[in-house]
């Protein structure tokens, strides 16, 4: 178990009193308190670490939020913001003694501006919900994790989320204009709005990915776009991973900009075909799915010319899409991927790294001799547009010794990461899961100064409390605060 | 491990912060100057110039990457992509034009005031593509953030932060950049006889239309003649870009043209297009005179002609880009027409700054939004975090900040 500070006695001991203070503030079934019912907030996506929490509230609107943290902030009770739990970082993991602030009931889309391409939507709405809403008008949200089905946009700021099309849509901070936020007092802000590029210091920026640590956003402010007129896949197979990876260059240096760009290894080959049946070739060593996007001419054009390019790698196999069940077909496999690891091991930990693509066979040759001395097989699943790489790392989460020996192979992974240009995270979070990592990634001088900033904004250190910040740092900094005031 | 070391000129701009903190003496902070007629003036005994530290450090086209240091100007930048065949994303403006000020500008200097040209409306500002910055800290203090990959949310992003922060919370020494290849083509419809109203309404159109508009501006009678290529059409024009390789640039073109084409609409193959957005980026319309006063406004784009009409009885007047969003002003330099100007803005909840002006003007008044009190607490206290002694271009946003 992650090492978690320890809880504050006399919050702990004021239980009942915190309880019904949350109760004075809240309807009658917006707070959770019985043990019972708490379990299902013990944990989120990250499911080896669990803590039930104190308590649960579950408010509807900004107005409640800034009185749970007004409240919280008197009292000195730590604060667990909470979308729908998604998060693979262990972002949304509870303490003991903290109350988690569940947004999901704020879920509501308050206004959708076609004129101006924008919508406000609350918190707690999924990320496909948004793109829902004005599908039917032929527009969409762009940033598109995984789990967009279940994840919430107010989780997607606080990870700074990305997705699939990155590469030509960029990320979640690349498609906001505006937040509501409410800070640990309880005031409620509103940053940016309906427009680009506020003036003064970029709140909006450093509030995006910032994980829950400096405030609580309700409302979000996103771009929406009008869909091209169509998309289309191609799948090509490599001998490889450096040829797929030299492929992957020669696209590149086209100057062609793929909407969708991914990479998968053998493994990853093997267990997503096993899963989907997509007719993914299994003698290949890599392989790339291709997206473009455009009118019928238009993708035939990119197409014809990204398999010119892979022509010239050898490889095994090519298959352009003719169809839009094609390209469904095509992605079927990639998009099922964390089922089918799912189904072939009892547990994974799906890692999020970035590196320079162009050490990735470097990269994964490491990673396979890390795999063979840990005795734990792994699948790798790569955004080769923008250097982002999902290793999955099977183990048997009932073997004590198998999860730390994931563990252990995961921190060997990003530690390559950083040392080959990379980071420790493209697009999930640190969360607890990362947090004594950082120090790989910055001097202590570096994380000082972060931890500075999160003072300016929350001095206490009662929002999302020991994420992000190695743990030992997080309460020397709470001492010198002490100290200093 | 990877904790670089300071480099020499580093620990130089460390020793000058190091002992002004000491002495509390403010510095200002600058790379060729050519952006100090912004905002308010910096009064400070000592100038602190990046102009030394220049030089591409890295360019990887395969990556998409280009890091350079602060003081490297822009346009060496520029050529460097160009020779790749790529380009800077963001498209920023070259204001020495209305700043009056021909030295070339600098990639900090840009960075550190975040200005993005006509392609923001598609493919994000200036802050969207820095990927990782190296920043001497008031506290004397080399810190990094970010790196050199597309994606990374590894612990708060200080680069936002660095970025438009206008060298008030360090001084930018590096800057890793994303970058993309330049499109092939270009191809531009200029909608000739439309009103500010009518003009933004076919904008809208065309950046609600799955083309991928890079460009939607919309230029008053009175300032056509000032845009290379669209002389002779008649009343306000409306410009709609599209870049990409050259047969979508020609179908896309042609499919908006069925959409939105009105008597007289010209359409501008690739090199006449250039002139056009280089002219627009640049804010060439404006022309303001002499001693005019300049502003940027940033309004939802249905909101921009509003702006110019709610203006227009101060003697402010001006263009529109980003499809209607950011609104370009000029006017009399006076504390009764920035009122006007700052009105209008916020009547339709957008945001401003005071781009130009005489410093005694931009001295006395407010050059962007005051904060809400809560929102300026904040701001306090991270300029406190990374500048405590509060000697970085002290003044240059807020007074008395």
């Amino acid at each position: 178990m992650i090492r978690q500070p320890d809880p504050k006695p006399d919050v702990l001991a004021r239980r009942d009193t915190i309880v019904a203070g949350l109760r004075a503030l809240l309807p009658e079934d917006a707070v959770i308190a019985e043990a019972r019912l708490l379990k299902p907030y013990e944990t989120d996506g990250l499911s080896a670490y669990r803590q039930v929490p104190l308590a649960v509230a579950l408010p509807d609107t900004t107005e409640q939020v800034a009185a749970i943290l007004a409240f919280c902030h008197r009292n000195g009770v730590r604060v667990i913001p909470r979308g729908a739990g998604t998060s693979l970082s262990g972002g949304a993991l509870p303490l003991e003694d903290a109350v988690v602030l569940g947004m999901m009931r704020m879920n509501r889309i308050l206004d959708i501006n076609y004129a101006d391409r924008c919508a406000t939507v609350q918190a707690g709405v999924t990320n496909i919900g948004i793109t829902n809403a004005v599908a039917a008008d032929g527009f969409f949200y762009a940033p598109d994790p995984s789990s967009q089905l279940a994840c919430m946009i107010g989780g997607n700021v606080g990870m700074n989320s990305g997705g699939a099309h990155c590469l030509k849509y960029g990320v979640t901070a690349n498609n906001l204009l505006g937040l509501t936020i409410v800070t640990i007092d309880g005031e409620v802000l509103d940053i940016g709005g309906d427009h680009l590029d506020a003036a003064g210091y970029d709140w909006l920026g450093l509030l995006t990915g910032a994980e829950g640590q400096l405030a609580v956003v309700t409302e979000v402010t996103v771009r929406i776009l009008r869909a091209p007129e169509g998309a289309r896949a191609m799948l090509a197979a490599f001998k490889s991973n450096e040829i797929a990876g030299a492929c992957v260059d020669a696209i590149i240096s086209s100057g062609i900009i793929p909407v969708a760009l991914e990479f998968m290894d053998r493994p990853a080959i093997h267990a997503c075909e096993a899963f989907a049946h997509a007719g993914y070739p299994l003698d290949a060593e890599a392989m790339l799915i291709i997206e473009v996007e455009g009118c019928q001419a238009e993708q035939d054009h990119l197409l014809r010319e990204i398999a010119a390019i892979c022509d010239r790698f050898d490889p095994i196999s090519l298959k352009v899409s003719q169809s839009e069940e094609e390209s469904l077909a095509i992605w079927k496999g990639r998009k099922g991927a964390f089922g089918a690891v799912g189904r072939i091991s009892p547990d994974y930990l799906c890692m999020d790294g970035t590196i320079p693509t162009s050490r990735l066979p470097e990269v994964l040759r490491r990673i396979q001799e890390m795999s063979d001395s840990y005795g734990l097989k792994v699948a790798n699943i790569f955004h080769a547009g923008d250097g982002n790489l999902h290793p999955l790392i099977m183990f048997d989460a009932n073997d004590p010794a198998s999860f730390h020996k994931a563990e252990q192979f995961g921190a060997d992974i990003l530690t390559l990461c950083v040392e080959v240009g990379g980071c420790l995270t493209g697009e999930h979070g640190v969360g607890v899961e990362k947090r004594d990592l950082m120090q790989v990634q910055f001097a202590p001088h570096e994380l000082e100064q972060q931890r500075r900033i999160k003072s300016a904004f929350d001095p206490d250190w009662l929002l999302n409390p020991s994420k992000v910040f190695p743990l030992q740092a997080e309460t020397a900094t709470q001492a010198g605060l002490k100290r200093a005031a | 491990m990877i904790h670089p070391a300071a480099t020499e000129a580093e620990e130089a701009i460390a020793g000058t912060i190091r002992a002004a903190a000491a002495a509390k003496e403010p510095l200002l902070i600058e790379g060729h100057g050519t952006k100090s007629g912004m905002l308010r003036p910096v009064q400070a005994a000592r100038t602190l110039s990046t102009e030394g530290l220049s030089g591409i450090t890295l360019y990887a086209p395969k990556e998409l990457v280009l890091q350079a240091r602060a003081g490297t100007p822009l346009r060496d930048i520029e050529t460097a992509l160009a020779e790749g065949g790529q380009h800077l994303i963001a498209e920023p403006p070259d204001l020495s034009g209305l700043l009056g000020n021909d030295k070339p500008q600098t990639l900090g200097g840009v960075v550190a005031s975040n200005l993005s040209g006509s392609r923001r409306i598609a493919w994000g500002a200036m802050r969207d593509h820095v990927l990782g910055i190296r920043a001497v800290t008031g506290r004397a203090e080399v810190i990094r953030s970010g790196g050199r990959v597309l994606k990374n949310v590894t612990g708060l992003d200080l680069c936002k932060l660095l970025t438009g922060s206008h060298g008030t919370l360090g001084v930018i020494t590096e800057i890793t950049l994303k970058v993309l290849p330049a499109p092939p083509a270009t191809g531009t419809l200029a909608l000739p006889g439309l009103d500010a109203e009518a003009g933004v309404r076919a904008l809208s159109a065309a950046l609600g239309s799955p083309f991928s508009v890079t460009g939607a501006a919309w230029v008053p009678p009175g300032r056509v003649g000032r845009v290379p290529g669209l002389d002779g059409l008649p009343g306000g024009v409306a410009l709609v870009r599209i870049e990409e390789i050259p047969t979508s640039v020609e179908y896309r073109l042609g499919r908006l043209w069925e959409q939105l084409a009105v008597a007289g609409t010209r359409l501008l193959d690739t090199d006449p297009s250039r002139a056009v957005w280089k002219a627009v980026r640049d804010a060439a319309p404006l022309a303001p005179g002499q001693d005019d006063a300049v502003w940027r406004v940033s309004v939802r784009p249905s909101a921009g002609p509003s702006v110019l009409a709610a203006v227009a009885p101060a003697g402010v007047t001006g263009f529109l880009d980003w499809g209607g969003g950011l609104v370009w002003l000029t006017g009399p330099a006076d504390a009764a027409t920035h009122a006007a100007v700052e009105a209008a803005a916020s009547a339709q909840r957008g945001t401003w700054m005071l781009l130009r002006a005489p410093d005694t003007l931009r001295g006395a008044v407010r050059v962007v939004p005051d904060e809400p009190p809560a929102l300026a607490r904040i701001t306090r206290a991270v300029k406190a975090s990374l500048d405590p002694a509060g000697i970085l271009n002290p003044g240059r946003i807020y007074a008395g900040l």
